[in-house]
């Protein structure tokens, strides 16, 4: 089950070989490499159809690969059911649209992983989200529903929701490109601060600010290739490719 | 609270709201005078028939020679309307069965009783009644359920059938949404066989054709068969119902459970369905509400629900003329317990909706 194949001594969390998907006969993403170490913080741009998204979403096989492998933390991702259920505890997902349970309060959407997948008593989930709600600055919200929230304490919970499983890797799907402008800020300072306490991150964001602050590395897709992979400096001041030249003379210029 | 808000003058009170919603315009005031004086008109007549005019006692004489209605059908005829051919000194046991059962029905409908322990109340009152309706122990003569009928009997097919073709909707929706091609086979086609034919046919098919399939010797019991058949016809209505609710939520639901390592029944249990489920509340009350009124059809297989036992009372020649008041004795019934259903369908979507609003 477990196949080190790359030097795990360099603490590799992802390991991403030679992935292709296809959607019918739409080569979404082509021949995907990419490895992320421990703590690492990765954003992933592209202009919409570049297939970012997919490959992030393959990562805890929301979506299927047709080749190539995906190893979390060693395992890999393929059609056994108790590898992905050992890589769904490991990997946590933010979503574009926050994908509260609207039925339940705050505190019990918080709760539901930790209590069913990790059979933690109710006491001690609850102790713990409240712990990660006063984290993203929400706690008094605890007892509300969705429904009640902002779209941005909205994300700032399913941000709390996601870190009460306990997860080595956070996967950010687009995380701001659903809220009101003077809502972006509060989300991303959690994020900043998550990323400054050294968690694995992976982003797929349009917000270059937030990218220049905490990534180490950029990656830039287009045509479900991955086109540049650099350090934030060289990406935005240096672009080698003519394609990301573009993109970013596209978002920056306005 | 900023919803406060103060009236302006002069723009409350009753007189105020009749000119504001009846005669606010020409054609407005028009239209309300005809449906007041239909109203009154339509209540004057009823009254003058139903309670003036009316006979009230146990006398068909009396009857033939008033004007009014002949109330005195129900006091003569209400035990066999009611009860059926259920022996008469013992009608207190389907009595006692029938307010136990809709005791229970009331009880479990309320939030607060909402725990696992309704599951053995239920099978210890399912088991209780048995024994009060059937007898043979504890010093209750027998009667052999051919003899039941009237209201208990409807109650009971309509209860049983909805309660047991629920959980069974649930299984065949889920079934019609799988992901193995098999179970989705029998799912699609186990409904759209069970819905393109009427309950009709379903109830002849379970007491004519069922039993000729059967080895010789093996007899089902009638009731049985045809309570089979209600469930099985109830539950796939509901499957489609609750499709609707399934296709309502957004995709995102599951994949946010899915994300969070939650199993595929745990997703249905805690995420999926109790959203659905909410969001089908109107059509599966239309879905029980037919489901208790198509009992009657029963009758055809020889089952005497409570519509049936009406019809054989109105065959007393001394009777005959009055079907119209046992008619609207037995569709007093129905509504009693189809607009409960309605109204505690209507209360829970508020209550759901309550807590959860923006």
């Amino acid at each position: 089950m477990s196949l080190n194949t790359q030097a795990s001594a360099e603490d590799i969390l992802i390991h991403i070989n030679n992935v292709n998907k296809w959607y019918g006969d739409f080569h979404v993403l082509k021949d995907i490499n990419l490895d992320v170490k421990k703590g690492e913080k990765i954003i992933i741009c592209g202009p919409s159809g570049s297939g970012k998204s997919t490959a992030i979403r393959c990562m805890n096989r929301l979506e299927k690969y047709q080749s190539g492998e995906i190893l979390i933390d060693g395992i890999l991702l393929d059609d056994n059911v108790k590898n992905l259920e050992a890589v769904r505890k490991e990997v946590a997902m933010v979503f574009q649209h926050f994908n509260l349970f609207p039925h339940m309060t705050i505190l019990d959407n918080l709760t539901l992983a930790p209590r069913l997948v990790n059979k933690m008593p109710r006491k001690d989930a609850e102790q713990m989200a409240m712990s990660y709600l006063e984290r993203v600055k929400i706690p008094q919200q605890a007892h509300k529903y969705p429904g009640q929230l902002s779209g941005g304490q909205q994300q700032r919970v399913a941000i709390a929701r996601a870190l009460c499983s306990n997860p080595r890797v956070m996967l950010f799907d687009e995380p701001t490109s659903a809220l009101d402008p003077e809502m972006i800020k509060e989300v991303l300072d959690v994020m900043v601060e998550l990323a400054n306490e050294g968690t694995t991150m992976i982003c797929v964001t349009h917000e270059m600010g937030f990218a220049k602050q905490v990534a180490d590395r950029v990656i830039f897709m287009d045509d479900g290739r991955i086109v540049e992979e650099n350090t934030p400096n060289e990406f935005f001041d240096n672009p080698q490719n003519e394609r990301t030249q573009l993109f970013l003379s596209q978002i920056l210029g306005h | 609270m900023n919803n406060v808000t103060m009236k302006p003058p002069g723009q409350s009170g009753a007189l105020y709201w009749i000119r504001e919603n009846l005669f606010s315009s020409k054609l407005n005031t028009v239209i309300s005078a005809i449906c007041i004086y239909l109203l009154v008109k339509f209540t004057i007549a009823v009254v003058d028939w139903g309670i003036l005019n009316a006979v009230f006692a146990a006398d068909s004489t009396a009857c033939k020679a008033a004007s009014g209605a002949c109330w005195g059908i129900i006091s003569e005829k209400y035990q066999l309307i009611v009860f059926g051919t259920y022996p008469r000194d013992e009608q207190w046991r389907p009595l006692v069965a029938m307010v136990w059962f809709v005791g229970l029905i009331g009880c479990s409908l309320h939030r607060s009783f909402w725990k696992l322990w309704l599951i053995p109340l239920w099978t210890g009152s399912l088991i209780g009644l048995g024994v009060l309706m059937w007898g043979g122990v504890l010093g209750l003569s027998y009667v052999e359920n051919t003899q039941w009928g009237g209201l208990p009997l409807t109650l009971l097919l309509a209860v049983v059938g909805t309660v047991a073709a629920f959980p069974l909707g649930i299984l065949l929706a889920l079934g019609r949404q799988s992901e193995l091609p098999l179970i989705r086979i029998w799912c699609v086609a186990f409904i759209e066989l069970v819905r393109g034919v009427p309950l009709i046919s379903v109830l002849f098919m379970a007491s004519v054709m069922f039993p000729l399939f059967l080895p010789e010797g093996v007899t089902i019991d009638k009731l049985l068969r045809a309570q089979v058949g209600i469930i099985l016809f109830t539950a796939a209505y509901l499957a489609e119902v609750f499709r609707g609710g399934l296709q309502a939520l957004p995709k995102g639901q599951y994949e946010a459970a899915s994300a969070m390592g939650l199993t595929y029944w745990q997703t249905m249990r805690v995420v999926i369905m109790p959203q659905a489920l909410r969001i089908v509340i109107p059509p599966t009350v239309n879905s029980f509400i037919s489901t208790f009124k198509d009992t009657s059809l029963v009758l055809i297989i020889g089952l005497f629900d409570l519509l049936a036992t009406a019809k054989v009372a109105i065959t007393d020649p001394s009777w005959r003329a009055f079907y119209v008041e046992a008619y609207i004795f037995v569709a007093a019934i129905y509504f009693v317990f189809c607009y409960s259903m309605a109204s505690y369908a209507n209360n829970l979507e508020t209550d759901l909706r309550k807590g959860e609003q923006h």
